[in-house]
């Protein structure tokens, strides 16, 4: 079951129909008390990061997504959901969750070649495994539409780039907590499946040595 | 870098399929559902639906059709035609809509172009143009004119102006349609498309006249379009995605090979 947190931003039901694709049960709830006690949270979010947190803070869902992150459930944070779970944003000099730390950043050029938002089909090439990232091949690609990106400040945090002006990090992970800057729900069969690994996911990160070493 | 998108139109007519030419005749080709999942499974990167009746009566039909695709295709996609307020907008990408297009309204009203942006955000609001070649003068100095309903009535607007505009009003994203290519097969209005594409800094799709994957091409690399749309080239079988998308790819444009 994925419990939704629907804070009044964006794209909750095409995250819905790709659960029912998926045949996995999943409830929107702007309730601070189901994100809590949730098994698993889906974070997502289209928007802008002002608007959202000042939603979530008044509303009690920034110390709920804290409280279940540090509970141990599994939350998948999806776009600005994958951006408002760091320190702060250039997005109106916002103060964000401060789950993983590192900043949401602007992209700075627009060209010709570098149009913003950044809407398409774009490679996203891992970095570092991650259970989430598991069977995600050299090409593939997912659909991101955003201006603003995440950059934690930690490289240990960062599990997949892909390039617009230069390379900027489209998967992040903290423990139980996996986001990525592209949607999932609207990338195909091969979203598709990053969602089930969700499903499946325990919210742990197999430790490479351990894992290399038998 | 972002690949380039290869987007097919459906033209909707009450919930059925149907593909017109030069936007006068219109024949019934079948449930556009079940195309539309179709070529979803055939690896399109993005459709677009429009809405060609776009009568008031038909409106809760079109939303109901939203729905159903959004239930079936987990990839963007667009609907246009008769989107003439920010309350048509909104209900649409609720019903699942990726992106909305408005045109003819936007002519008529541009400030409806920065509320609809303020309502469902930039991202989800394209400004779909269409254009006619005129030659220039001295009120259209691109010598491309806009036209609205559906490309009979010509307005009097400069098409590289309007599309700067609705840059700064909102839009985020521009489909720039030759009235004069559509439906001809001839290939895109390519020094249009480019004349657009260099000239703004939101995505630009090019429409009208694909008749051939070498048409694709140009409009990618000529046009500097960021996608393109095709229709009958795929409607009627003569190619598949795959087909299209590999004669890309082996010319150099990057395009999404794995689905």
């Amino acid at each position: 079951m994925f419990t939704i947190v629907n804070y009044d931003a964006g794209n909750i039901r095409s995250v819905q129909r790709a659960c029912s694709e998926i045949g996995v049960q999943s409830v929107a709830t702007g309730d601070p008390a189901a994100i809590i006690n949730a098994e698993r949270v889906v974070f997502p979010g289209v928007g802008a990061a002002p608007s959202a947190m000042d939603y979530m803070r008044r509303t009690g869902l920034d110390i709920a997504l804290r409280q279940a992150f540090q509970n141990g459930v599994p939350v998948l944070g999806i776009c600005l959901g994958a951006q408002i779970v760091l320190g702060s944003s250039e997005e109106g000099n916002q103060t964000c969750l401060g789950i993983v730390p590192g900043k949401v950043l602007r992209f700075r050029l627009r060209d010709r070649l570098h149009k913003i938002p950044h809407m398409g089909w774009n490679e996203v090439k891992v970095v570092q495994p991650h259970p989430l990232l598991e069977g995600i091949k050299e090409g593939d690609e997912f659909y991101f539409v955003h201006s603003f990106y995440p950059q934690p400040a930690e490289g240990a945090n960062i599990f997949a780039v892909s390039e617009y002006e230069s390379p900027f990090p489209s998967a992040l992970g903290c423990r139980n907590l996996f986001a990525t800057q592209f949607h999932p729900e609207k990338s195909g069969r091969l979203g598709l499946q990053l969602l089930e690994r969700f499903a499946r996911w325990d919210g742990v990160i197999p430790d490479k040595s351990v894992e290399e070493g038998g | 870098m972002l690949s380039k998108r290869l987007i097919v139109c459906l033209d909707v007519r009450s919930g059925r399929l149907a593909k017109s030419v030069k936007f006068v005749d219109t024949k019934d080709i079948g449930n556009p559902v079940e195309k539309a999942r179709q070529y979803y499974e055939d690896g399109i990167d993005e459709l677009v639906f429009y809405d060609i009746t776009a009568s008031r009566e038909n409106r809760e039909i079109m939303l109901e059709f939203v729905e159903k695709v959004a239930a079936q295709i987990f990839i963007p996609f667009s609907v246009g035609g008769g989107v003439r307020s920010v309350e048509d907008a909104t209900r649409l990408r609720m019903a699942g809509a990726e992106k909305v297009n408005i045109n003819t309204a936007a002519v008529k009203r541009r400030e409806l172009i920065s509320e609809i942006a303020y309502a469902i955000g930039s991202q989800s609001t394209i400004l779909s143009m269409d254009v006619r070649r005129i030659g220039k003068t001295r009120d259209i100095p691109s010598g491309y004119e806009i036209v609205i309903n559906d490309g009979v009535t010509p307005t009097g607007i400069d098409a590289l102006q309007w599309a700067k505009s609705g840059e700064e009003t909102g839009a985020g994203e521009l489909v720039v349609n030759s009235i004069d290519m559509d439906g001809t097969r001839k290939g895109y209005e390519l020094k249009l498309t480019r004349m657009i594409a260099d000239a703004v800094g939101i995505p630009v799709i090019a429409s009208g006249g694909a008749g051939s994957p070498e048409h694709l091409y140009e409009a990618f690399a000529e046009g500097h379009a960021d996608g393109a749309i095709v229709a009958s080239i795929l409607h009627y079988g003569e190619y598949t995605c795959q087909q299209l998308k590999e004669y890309l790819y082996n010319r150099g444009i990057k395009m999404r090979m794995r689905y």
